[in-house]
């Protein structure tokens, strides 16, 4: 056990969860007071030891079901055949030496002797109606072997067999037919009573078809976690915890590469993006609050001494107020870097009081002020969403064009530019072998205090194919790679 | 002002009644834990009595993390009831420094102490002085130094500075506190100590490391409903079902604060004594300030439940 937990942290600390000794002595206290056969309750327990925030969990909990799979009771399921519904049943309680010769055997034996499609959708229809667990649970099972087509030793990871299920399940239109099923027995429900899981009404109301589907919805998510683990647990049996842990790794939020990330992962970006922009903007009010202490301020002094008779017991001192810096952000935001470009816009204006103006600038091959969309808005991310849609940035054929971007910003705002004035330059410099207008950051340079260039590429590639980063660097204060968010926060809190 | 000299010397001198035991385990077991709680209408997952249980056999306090409204103080408070300790709380703010939080030297008692009697050599009367009758005791020491069993809420602690959280860290991993005018107080019993936070911002790495973690979400459907129905009395199960459900279907959306479990009781109470015995689009979409607090939201949310989209 001691072995096994060794190995869990260390493929932990591989995922980026720092993970200390002490933490790592806690854990294995841990497992001397909980039951070993409670796999929630290690889950748990191990957790609070092991993971010291939340958004680390889903990285833990994936972790998790991998090294600690083999001895949950959902896998002793398996061998149990909870329904009697799974002809696989015996090759499964074996684990999984019989699954590559069953898939020798090819789809047709593997699915002739289970059910037809149209039986399992069936079932799958009836367990989501139902929602009756051991039912979700082996539908999920039957679902993986019919359609996962999974081959011993593959290298790919789970989410491929994952997509295939899906796709042959087709859940959406699964979705239609429940809540056509539901709104059928709400008007039958009259004169038959039947059992009904929302309150008994003459039609569902549009309040209530809501609710149902968010019902269903919640349903069905379960069943894609189960059909998610299940594709895991036959993945563990196959190649072993290590191998798979690598191959299914996810990174934690503020890891993700931007650039490259997928929907799922833009969505988790986009939700830890507030409270890391929250917790920049405390930061650096706290840091501009209690800087460096300033000279004495004598008149406060003595009024304070006041009250110790003329004792001037506490010094009081005047404290700094350094000035804000003024900045002016000008983003690609051409389809390759747009992603990036939202996200620094986003965190630039949540902590836009840290700044004493903030100007933004979008692009691609013609240059738009977007400043006014934050104006008056609450939430960075709407007036975000509103640039992608209202600003007016193509000038030709909406391909990036530096040069004429940066041109003609040049001759319309650039008598704006301040020696107070920071320029933040967003993208990857990718210029479909334009003009460079590298002059400009020239002329900006000489006339602003700093020009910073983010690139969200990957700092190998840059210079390669049609990236000038180079000609612009040259004229930079310092050009960044600003891939992840954790870069792009750091970069910020430098700034202000 | 002699304080300002610290007698390092006399450091190391312990005042003590006992050394901390290991004391009495207060919990059989996870399901115990639970199930205890449960008896104080405080409904615990799996995660929660898990950590609950095993802060009590490992000693160490918890770090309890979360939106805000989930119960993270109402945690603290409800294993204060279930075991019968004294509730010590400490709520943190910007500002907060020794002298609220651990001790302070009572000024004015020493200074009509030295006043009082002038005969005495100064040696003994420093020794006087700085004895434990001139401490005045704030919510950490006093969570120390109680003989009886004591739950000790540090509540918020984001909100101090990082600087002051070094002032827990000597009694969250060692359960003591050094006065260098006096010595080592040690605690008579190990407390249960609860931090919460909100989130605001990254706390430092040594205090997590001295605590274990629990992030408390927004429950499950099932576990709210099974909430709503311990917590508002009089509530027909129907109603709960549907309140649950309708909550769960808010926080779904994309909104700027999705509505805490507090907020839920309230509006489940609100309708309780509104007599409304299910909810229709229109009585949802009147009561829904009481859940949610952005005039945005509350738009959002209105359109949304009386059902314009959801086609979609």
């Amino acid at each position: 056990m001691l072995d096994l937990l060794t190995g869990f942290v260390a493929e932990l600390r591989a995922a980026g969860i720092p993970v200390s000794l002490t933490e790592h002595l806690d854990a294995a206290e841990t497992l001397k007071h909980v039951p070993l056969e409670d796999r929630e309750a290690i889950k748990y327990t191990l957790g609070a030891s092991l993971v010291k925030s939340s958004t680390h969990w889903p990285a833990y909990e994936t972790a998790f079901e991998i090294y600690f799979s083999m001895r949950g009771p959902a896998y002793r399921i398996d061998g149990e055949d909870a329904d009697g519904e799974g002809p696989e049943s015996e090759d499964e309680g074996s684990a999984q030496p019989g699954q590559g010769g069953r898939q020798g055997k090819g789809r047709g034996g593997g699915g002739g002797e289970g059910m037809t499609p149209e039986e399992l959708a069936d079932m799958l229809f009836k367990a989501l109606l139902s929602a009756n667990p051991a039912m979700v649970q082996a539908v999920a099972r039957q679902a993986v072997d019919r359609y996962a087509g999974m081959e011993a030793g593959r290298p790919v990871g789970g989410t491929y067999y994952l997509y295939r299920t899906l796709r042959n399940l087709d859940l959406d239109k699964v979705m239609d037919r429940l809540v056509d099923q539901a709104r059928r027995s709400a008007s039958s429900h009259i004169e038959e009573g039947t059992q009904e899981p929302t309150p008994p009404d003459v039609a569902l109301t549009g309040l209530e078809e809501r609710l149902l589907r968010d019902e269903y919805q919640s349903r069905i998510d379960q069943l894609r976690k189960e059909i998610e683990a299940e594709i895991r647990r036959r993945l563990v049996a196959d190649r072993g915890s290590e191998a798979l842990a690598k191959s299914i790794r996810k990174p934690l939020p503020e890891d993700i590469d931007v650039m490259h990330a997928t929907r799922d992962e833009l969505v988790a970006l986009r939700k830890s993006l507030a409270p890391l922009s929250r917790k920049l903007a405390v930061r650096l009010a706290r840091k501009r609050r209690h800087g460096r202490k300033g000279p004495l301020d004598f008149r406060s002094t003595m009024r304070h001494a006041l009250s110790t008779g003329g004792v001037p017991m506490d010094p009081k001192f005047r404290y700094p107020r350094p000035s804000k810096p003024e900045i002016i952000v000008i983003a690609d935001i051409s389809g390759s870097v747009a992603s990036f470009a939202r996200f620094t816009l986003h965190l630039v204006h949540a902590i836009s009081s840290q700044f004493s103006k903030v100007r933004s600038f979008v692009f691609i091959d013609g240059i738009d002020e977007v400043t006014r969309f934050f104006e008056g808005v609450d939430d960075p991310a709407e007036a975000v969403h509103r640039i992608n849609t209202e600003a007016d940035v193509v000038w030709v054929d909406g391909h990036s064009d530096y040069g004429h971007a940066l041109t003609v910003f040049w001759e319309r705002w650039g008598e704006e530019i301040t020696p107070k004035t920071s320029i933040l330059l967003l993208g990857d410099a990718r210029n479909n072998y334009h003009s460079t207008g590298a002059w400009v950051v020239k002329e900006m340079k000489a006339r602003a205090r700093h020009v910073y260039w983010l690139n969200p590429e990957p700092r190998a590639y840059w210079d390669s194919g049609d990236s000038v980063v180079g000609e612009y660097a040259n004229y930079c204060d310092e050009v960044v790679e600003c891939r992840t968010l954790r870069q792009l926060e750091r970069f910020v809190g430098e700034l202000a | 002002m002699s304080q300002d000299s610290i007698p390092t010397e006399r450091g190391d001198r312990e005042i003590t009644t006992g050394f901390p035991e290991a004391g009495e385990p207060r919990f059989e077991s996870i399901d115990a834990v639970r199930t205890g709680l449960a008896g104080v209408d405080y409904l615990a997952d799996d995660g929660i009595s898990g950590v609950v249980y095993l802060a009590d056999r490992l000693a160490k306090p918890v770090l309890v993390e979360g939106p805000a409204g989930t119960g993270k103080t109402e945690l603290a408070k409800s294993v204060a009831r279930l075991t019968g300790s004294r509730l010590i709380r400490l709520q943190c703010y910007e500002g907060l420094d020794e002298s609220k939080a651990l001790y302070e030297w009572n000024y004015k008692k020493q200074l009509l102490r030295i006043q009082a009697d002038s005969g005495q050599s100064w040696q003994q009367l420093e020794d006087d002085i700085f004895s434990e009758e001139f401490l005045l005791t704030r919510p950490l020491l006093e969570a120390i130094k109680s003989t009886e069993p004591v739950v000790l809420l540090i509540d918020e602690v984001d909100r101090v500075e990082l600087e002051t959280e070094a002032l827990l860290l000597e009694i969250l991993s060692e359960y003591q506190v050094s006065i260098p005018e006096l010595g080592t107080v040690r605690a008579n019993q190990i407390p249960l100590v609860f931090l919460t936070s909100n989130n605001t911002r990254e706390l430092s790495e040594a205090l997590k490391r001295r605590c274990l973690y629990l992030h408390i979400d927004y429950p499950q459907m099932e576990r709210e409903r099974a909430i709503i129905e311990t917590r508002v009395p009089g509530i027909s199960q129907a109603l709960a079902d549907q309140i649950a459900r309708i909550v769960r279907s808010i926080r779904s959306l994309d909104l700027k604060k999705a509505p805490s479990v507090s907020e839920t009781l309230d509006w489940a109470r609100t309708l309780v004594v509104l007599g409304v015995e299910s909810i229709d689009a229109e009585q949802a979409k009147d009561t829904l300030n009481i859940l949610l607090k952005y005039r945005s939201d509350i738009d959002r949310a209105a359109k949304e439940l009386a059902g314009l989209d959801t086609s979609g």
